[in-house]
């Protein structure tokens, strides 16, 4: 199949960027999108130009690196599926598509189609931990954990950190993903003991990356490839206002 | 203050202008009686409210609340829109409702009709020259029953209505969702709850000028 891409192009950080069109033929349908990203790049190099830099890691939809803004949807139409798992056979032959970086204040474009996501890593270690001894594996019975209680952690714990949810936020909100990462641990035992300075060190750093107040238009959910539940966001609130309160009495 | 604290704000505030718009619903629907009962009813019912010391402090604390709720929803969305993403090609659309995406425009809406709605009557029941009924009460009935003769406002009216109800949709289930109920079940029920609170509400509040419109010629 034949494509005419128009796909964002930017220098650096700093420079401004724009969309560049190129046409590209002899695409299979059963390359992913990186491939056919590939199979471009591959074809630029060829006439001594710049190829697209674009983020990716596992390509099998586990990692979280790859993403882009496939037609104005993040990781483009599939539903629950990002960009790595999502192939050609899903575009018609000789289609316009545009392909744009995730973008967000909190999201800086570094080149290209590449984005410095970083601001989850802060996210993370400003309390998206437990703090235990390393050392022996413990006896997993020790502390027992309901099957019920452990899917729903296993739900949350399903966010592979890719931003598609702040790319689809209107506002630029972490709030999808800060969320997951609170509630995973807000609902097992070892992540009990912190949960008070968990959340309110997680929401501080999350506002200080530059993220957007989350207005609850739940499109992040939809567009998740993990289907994460905006519910994770009102567990969240529910972990925030209960220590808001504690704190507020133990002053 | 950070961002989760000034969604409480809007949180707390909406859902208590929710809470009395059901009071001031309820407390309208003396308007549907047949207009010699209407009359005596609603003005007696009126001087009440403003003769009340408790009716007072609420007022207030509507007052407050309505600004709060105005003044936080333009800090947030001054900062969202600051920090969302703009795409030359913006299909986000199907993965969210409309106006939840515009609650800032219906909330202006809603906001120039408050301005209005003040002065149609509040304004003139506080300030302005207004007769006494057979009672001995301002006659507020008149003044409603004439104002809503013009055919524009209660276009208006219901407009603003029509506004309302998909502020409301999306206000009480985001509100209540901010305040952190996160029970799945819990949370259908809200939100079915909150549909249709916001629809039987804003259609009874609606129907009141059209009501009037039509039966006193
Ligand atoms: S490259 Fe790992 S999820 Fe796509």
């Amino acid at each position: 199949m034949k494509l005419n891409l128009k796909v964002w192009r930017q220098k650096d950080r700093f420079s401004e960027g724009k969309m560049v069109d190129y046409s590209l033929d002899n695409v299979n349908t059963h390359m992913s999108f990186l491939e056919m990203l590939d199979t471009l790049n591959d074809q630029l190099i060829r006439n001594n130009e710049e190829p697209i830099e674009f983020d990716h890691d596992c390509r099998e939809g586990i990692c979280g690196q790859c993403g882009v803004v496939i037609n104005g949807i993040a990781h483009g139409p599939l539903k629950n599926t990002t960009t790595c798992q999502l192939h050609m056979r899903e575009f018609k032959d000789n289609e316009t598509i545009l392909i744009e970086p995730f973008r967000a204040l909190g999201f800086p474009i570094k080149k290209d189609l590449k984005v410095d996501r970083s601001a989850f890593d802060r996210i993370i270690s400003s309390g998206g931990f437990v703090s235990v001894n390393t050392g022996q594996a413990p006896e997993a019975n020790s502390i027992p954990v309901s099957h019920d209680i452990a899917e729903a952690a296993f739900d949350s714990a399903a966010c592979i950190g890719c931003g598609a949810c702040v790319a689809t936020c209107k506002n630029g909100s972490a709030a999808l993903f800060t969320a997951a990462k609170i509630t995973q641990m807000a609902l097992l035992p070892q992540g009990k003991e912190e949960r008070s300075h968990r959340v309110l060190n997680m929401i501080a750093q999350m506002d200080k990356e530059e993220f957007g107040h989350c207005s609850n238009t739940e499109a992040c959910e939809v567009e998740c490839p993990q289907g994460i539940s905006v519910l994770n966001i009102a567990r969240m609130n529910y972990e925030y206002n209960r220590a808001s309160f504690l704190r507020s009495k133990k002053r | 203050m950070n961002t989760l604290a000034h969604k409480i704000i809007m949180a707390l505030t909406g859902l208590f202008l929710c809470f009395f718009l059901l009071i001031h619903f309820l407390g309208n629907t003396q308007l549907f009686l047949p207009p010699e009962h209407a009359q005596q009813s609603f003005n007696a019912y009126s001087s009440f409210l403003t003769g009340n010391f408790l009716v007072k402090l609420v007022s207030y604390v509507l007052y407050l609340s309505i600004l709060l709720h105005a003044i936080y929803a333009l800090i947030i969305s001054k900062k969202n829109n600051n920090t969302g993403g703009h795409y030359k090609d913006d299909q986000r659309a199907r993965s969210s409702k409309w106006y939840s995406r515009n609650m800032g425009v219906l909330g202006t809406i809603i906001l120039i009709f408050i301005v209005l709605h003040f002065q149609n009557f509040w304004y003139v029941y506080k300030f302005g020259k207004i007769s006494l009924d057979p009672w001995g009460h301002k006659d507020l009935y008149t003044v409603v029953v004439t104002a809503f003769q013009q055919g524009w406002l209660v276009i208006i009216y219901v407009l603003a209505m029509i506004a309302l109800a998909y502020h409301l949709i999306h206000g009480i289930s985001s509100g209540v969702r901010t305040l952190g109920l996160f029970n799945p079940k819990f949370v259908r029920w809200i939100n079915v709850f909150g549909i249709w609170y916001s629809i039987i509400i804003c259609t009874g509040f609606a129907l009141m000028p059209i009501f009037i419109y039509f039966t006193h010629k």
